[in-house]
């Protein structure tokens, strides 16, 4: 789609992130997913009359670890308001929220462009909440069935500065976002199963004029779909003010299946959330020492990590962005390089994404569930280092340890791949193959050089590619000179 | 031995000297409940189970295990959940509802020995002042005579009717704004709401949660210290409860505190009547006939406290109360539209006072509104809580009347809210500052209806606030009086 | 302040409170009352005060996070007016 260079799209993103923990926010039931309804539900997640909440601490640590991640301030003190409103997954008539003071305040991340740049996208607050529970709409035709087995989970709410201004940019920035949540153990980031949500406020102006009216889409719930419903509005509100019209403040839902966005029944009126401190929680007191506890055992973030490999390793900046791009791709790599320090970084990050992607990928796999483990590939490197196999060989080792999950020792034996080194060995079989071709030796020295090639191939097959062709190499060369 | 008039500490004596057995006294109990329904001070009673209970207590008893209450039947207030026992906060939209938990405080007093005799009448949702808010029809002040039917106060006004009346020997009730203390005063009796988080709210069905606590409602001021030993403790599952040591009200009693008593000059106003003057006055001088001080002292903003405690109260009420929609329990008003359902189930389930409540409660936090209205109330009541914390440098305890007047006929009220709350005037300044305060009954006014006085204590300062209130009771005419 | 009938509506529906048509006007008249005397807090002076919405001085206490509650579906869906598959059930909800 064509976009005028004279209109700009103004996105923020509200990210909603279920924390790890084992029991919810506010009761002691279990937060795992896909049980049988209303198994993990408390007294106080049912609302009954006279139960009352009492805080997990856990979730607020992860709260904290979050909000560092995102190099954002802690609130060393920040208090829950109740949000009210009513809805059957809604069991107490309203949730426990934050509103007015947040645990964390400004921050931000980084995020890097395809065209190689980078950008800073501000972070405006996190806070935490309760999560709602489930409505069942397809069970039975005139009845929603309710399980509340979510209901009480401990969410984090991240919202962005309207910094962002491209589906480029917003992709980016949630898949940012993800890594650093999963990095640091506080989300698994699972956009299929929920546990992280994305809502897309987005308007658009000309250049240099006022902000625009602002639409809030919902529903979003892929790292596609999230490209797809800004693509979609742009042109739904640059259409309609092209053409005189307005854009109505409103909500809007994403239809995965149109890639288009659609307006929710119009429920103004009922949104007042008539936000006030919940009385049954004290304020939130946040000590430094807590503060300080949680930095130190921070694991290292993936943009100082990306750096370290730059700067460190001398890993192309496009490279190292994909390394850290998953906590599993960087462990992997950690890994290989721990094993040996002999290892060249370089050499071990272009195997990994030149070769051990290519192949996870046409098998639809993720790293983690790699045939090949990092220990294993790191020998297979040490091999070549070592001139144990060559280069080309060490590819064919490659595909077949992937195959076959055997050890790339293993089949080098198995398959006798040793590389010919032994320069007696290579001189003698290229004098064998110079004396087969004794037709084709004069025709090289009367000028035909491309020759060269076909004699190496020769010497290749005799060794079926065993030779070592740096060797092979400088002795035809010899040879042929005389 | 008359086991009506009985109180806790001589009905303790009698059963730890095995001169009665709990189920004799359960069982005569039961009878005089049953004999006096006409106060309607129960909403139900806990007959298929009690006896046994009795029985196995007695056995304890036998034992030589007996707990610091065992065997006492006590009457609850039907606002506590009670496990596997209707609880209705006498309302259209419980009345079916069993609980499967028991709340903190009840299971205290069951983990003491004490063990229920029956639910008591209360105004609806625990939103009222004369009992004339129940789905269950008002309960009776045993103090009426003639024809007349005096209300026995609100909220609590079954359980002061229960033990005023001679059916229950002591009882809980809760006080959010005097809840406990005004039906207290208006039925002659002892009723203590303790300081803000020395009482569990789990398992209270909550009105308003910044105020909501529960206490005794007893014969004597002895007996409350020892209910609310037993009452009273940490709950973890209550992020508003007070983590402190265990409480000995009970045996503190005896020390005999030399007290610096307040008078606030505010709660003096022309309006009150003779007879309260009187009394007041009289209790001044009981005071410093035991070596106490009395000082006039200064609470500048309490003639804002009725108007910040309805803003408050209303407003933390009407978000309690979403939880009553239809879906997980209590009444149901079916409809094809869940928004249909949940205005007609609450239209059904909720009386007209907990409506205006929740009204009030919703248009006081609502967007535009919020800063007028909840906002200032809740720095009103910074205020006023600075006000008791001033007063409280210069004195150990405030001493005012409980009430503005004695107990009023039932239906005179009724139709005009505001005249309703100003019942309270006296005793929500204590609720907005989380204080301890007593309303001890010291002598009939000109109608023969008790006149209860109050006494506020500092945060946590149940000792000093026990003290006075003997001090009350010993030298008051109320207890040679006839009581009913 | 006016409580009119419209108001009084807009606060029954978002209270999901239902009031009958001939109740609207009195209602209108007891909310205003009551709104008109809680109104007289306008008279204090409450510049630079902090808002306390707890009496209390408590810090909020924590729960360690360990799985101790839940497994309980009789007990949560013993009182539920209609429930079917440990469902609860309701009206068909429209998004």
């Amino acid at each position: 789609m064509k976009s005028s260079n004279n209109w700009e799209t103004i996105i923020g993103l509200e990210v909603h992130a279920q924390i790890i923990s084992k029991s919810k926010l506010f009761s002691g039931a279990s937060t795992n997913f896909g049980s049988e309804p209303n198994t993990q539900v408390s007294l106080v997640d049912a609302a009954m009359p006279g139960m009352l909440p009492v805080i997990n601490k856990d979730c607020v640590e992860q709260a904290i670890k979050t909000g560092l991640g995102l190099n954002a301030q802690i609130n060393k003190r920040s208090i829950f308001d109740r949000k009210n409103y009513f809805y059957p997954d809604l069991p107490q008539g309203y949730q426990i929220s934050q509103f007015s003071q947040p645990i964390v305040g400004k921050g931000s991340i980084p995020i890097d462009l395809k065209d190689g740049t980078s950008k800073e996208i501000g972070i405006t607050r996190l806070h935490i909440e309760q999560d709602a529970g489930k409505s069942v709409h397809d069970i039975e035709p005139s009845k929603s069935y309710i399980d509340l087995n979510r209901s009480g989970i401990a969410l984090m709410e991240i919202v962005s500065e309207p910094d962002i201004r491209s589906a480029e940019e917003a992709q980016e920035y949630v898949k940012k976002l993800r890594s650093i949540l999963r990095y640091i153990g506080t989300c698994d980031g699972n956009m299929e199963e929920g546990s992280l949500r994305c809502d897309v406020n987005i308007s658009v102006r000309i250049k240099g004029e006022e902000l625009g009216t602002r639409a809030e889409i919902k529903n979003v719930n892929s790292i596609k779909s999230i490209g797809q419903a800004i693509d979609y509005e742009f042109k739904r509100q640059t259409e309609i003010i092209s053409s005189g019209g307005k854009i109505d403040q409103e909500t809007r839902l994403f239809d995965e299946k149109k890639g288009e966005t659609r307006s929710m029944r119009s429920k103004e009126e009922a949104h007042d959330y008539r936000y006030f401190p919940d009385p049954d929680l004290p304020p939130l007191e946040i000590e430094d020492e807590w503060i300080e506890k949680i930095k130190k055992n921070l694991p290292e973030l993936p943009d100082v990590k990306k750096k370290n490999l730059i700067n460190q390793y001398k890993i192309p900046s496009y490279d190292a962005a994909i390394l850290v791009s998953d906590k599993n791709n960087a462990e992997f790599f950690d890994k290989i390089i721990a094993g040996n320090k002999k290892r060249n970084p370089k050499n071990v990050a272009n195997w990994i994404i030149g070769e051990l992607f290519a192949l996870l990928n046409k098998n639809n796999l993720e790293i983690k569930d790699s045939p090949i483990k990092a220990e294993d590939l790191g020998e297979l490197i040490d091999y070549i280092e070592d001139q144990t196999i060559s280069g080309k060989i060490a590819k064919n080792v490659f595909d077949e340890m992937f195959k076959t999950k055997k050890k790339a020792k293993d089949i080098i034996e198995k398959k006798g791949l040793k590389q010919i080194t032994d320069t007696g060995e290579i001189e003698k079989l290229i004098d064998k193959v110079l004396n087969n071709n004794k037709e084709k030796v004069d025709e090289f020295k009367s000028g035909k050089e491309k020759l060269f090639g076909y004699f190496v191939g020769q010497v290749m097959q005799e060794t079926k590619g065993t030779a070592n062709p740096g060797i092979v190499n400088k002795i035809l060369k010899k040879k042929l000179a005389k | 031995m008359n086991l009506k008039n009985i109180n806790l500490e001589e009905c303790l004596k009698l059963l730890k000297e095995k001169k009665i057995s709990s189920k004799e006294l359960t069982s005569f109990y039961l009878k005089e409940a049953e004999a006096n329904k006409n106060l309607n001070a129960y909403i139900s009673m806990n007959s298929d189970n009690v006896i046994k209970l009795a029985e196995e207590s007695d056995k304890r008893i036998l034992n030589n295990t007996a707990r610091p209450l065992e065997g006492v039947p006590i009457a609850i207030k039907d606002l506590f959940c009670t496990k596997d026992i209707l609880t209705t906060a006498a309302s259209k939209m419980l009345d079916n509802f069993k609980p499967a938990y028991e709340s903190t405080v009840t299971q205290n007093l069951w983990d003491a020995g004490a063990i229920l005799l029956g639910k008591t009448n209360l105004d609806e949702f625990a939103m009222g002042s004369s009992n004339e808010t129940s789905f269950f029809g008002a309960s009776i002040n045993p103090w009426s005579k003639d024809k007349k039917k005096y209300v026995s106060g609100g909220s609590s006004g079954g359980s002061a009717a229960a033990v005023a009346g001679n059916i229950a020997i002591a009882a809980t009730g809760t006080d959010t704004g005097g809840s406990i203390r005004q039906p207290a005063s208006y039925c002659g009796i002892v009723g203590l709401k303790p300081t803000y988080g020395r009482c569990s709210r789990w398992g209270i069905v909550s009105f308003a949660s910044s105020l909501d606590q529960a206490g005794p409602m007893t014969k004597t001021v002895n007996d409350a210290a020892l209910m609310l030993d037993a009452m009273a403790g940490y709950d973890k599952k209550d992020s508003t409860s007070a983590n402190l040591e265990k409480t000995n009200f009970y045996k503190n009693l005896k020390n005999n505190k030399k007290l610096k008593i307040g008078i606030p000059k505010q709660y003096k106003n022309d309006q009150l009547n003779d007879e309260i003057i009187k009394l007041w006055d009289l209790g001044i001088e009981y005071f410093k006939k035991n070596n106490c001080e009395v000082v006039e002292i200064d609470l500048p903003h309490t003639e804002y406290a009725l108007a910040t405690y309805y803003i408050i109260s209303s407003a933390e009420a009407s978000s309690n109360l979403a939880r009553y929609d239809g879906v997980r329990y209590g009444l149901r008003n079916n409809s094809e539209n869940i928004n249909d359902l949940y205005e007609q189930t609450r239209s059904e389930g909720f009386g007209n006072e907990v409506k205006r409540r929740i009204m009030i409660g919703t248009y006081v936090l609502s967007a535009g509104y919020y800063d007028a209205y909840y906002l200032k109330a809740q720095k009103v009541r910074s205020k006023i809580i600075n006000d008791f914390k001033k007063a409280f440098e210069k004195v150990d305890i405030i001493f005012t009347p409980t009430a503005p007047s004695d107990a009023f006929e039932q239906g005179s009220k009724i139709d005009d809210p505001i005249q309703m709350y100003l019942n309270d005037v006296f005793t929500v300044p204590a609720s907005l500052a989380g204080l301890p305060a007593i309303s001890v009954p010291m002598g009939l006014s000109n109608n023969n209806l008790p006149l209860g006085f109050q006494i506020i204590g500092k945060s946590f300062d149940e000792d000093s606030v026990f003290s006075a209130a003997k001090i009350i009771e010993e030298n008051s005419n109320f207890k040679k009086e006839d009581k009913k | 302040m006016d409580i009119d009938k419209k108001l009084v509506k807009k606060i029954a529906t978002l209270s999901r409170v239902k009031i009958e048509e001939k109740e609207v006007e009195r209602f209108s008249k007891e909310l205003s009352k009551i709104i008109t005397w809680v109104e007289k807090l306008n008279e204090v002076d409450t510049k630079d005060i902090t808002p306390i919405a707890n009496p209390s001085d408590i810090k909020i206490p924590f729960r360690e996070d360990e799985i101790n509650d839940g497994k309980i579906e009789e007990k949560i869906l013993k009182n539920a007016p209609e429930k079917k598959a440990g469902y609860f059930v309701v009206p068909k909800v429209v998004e």
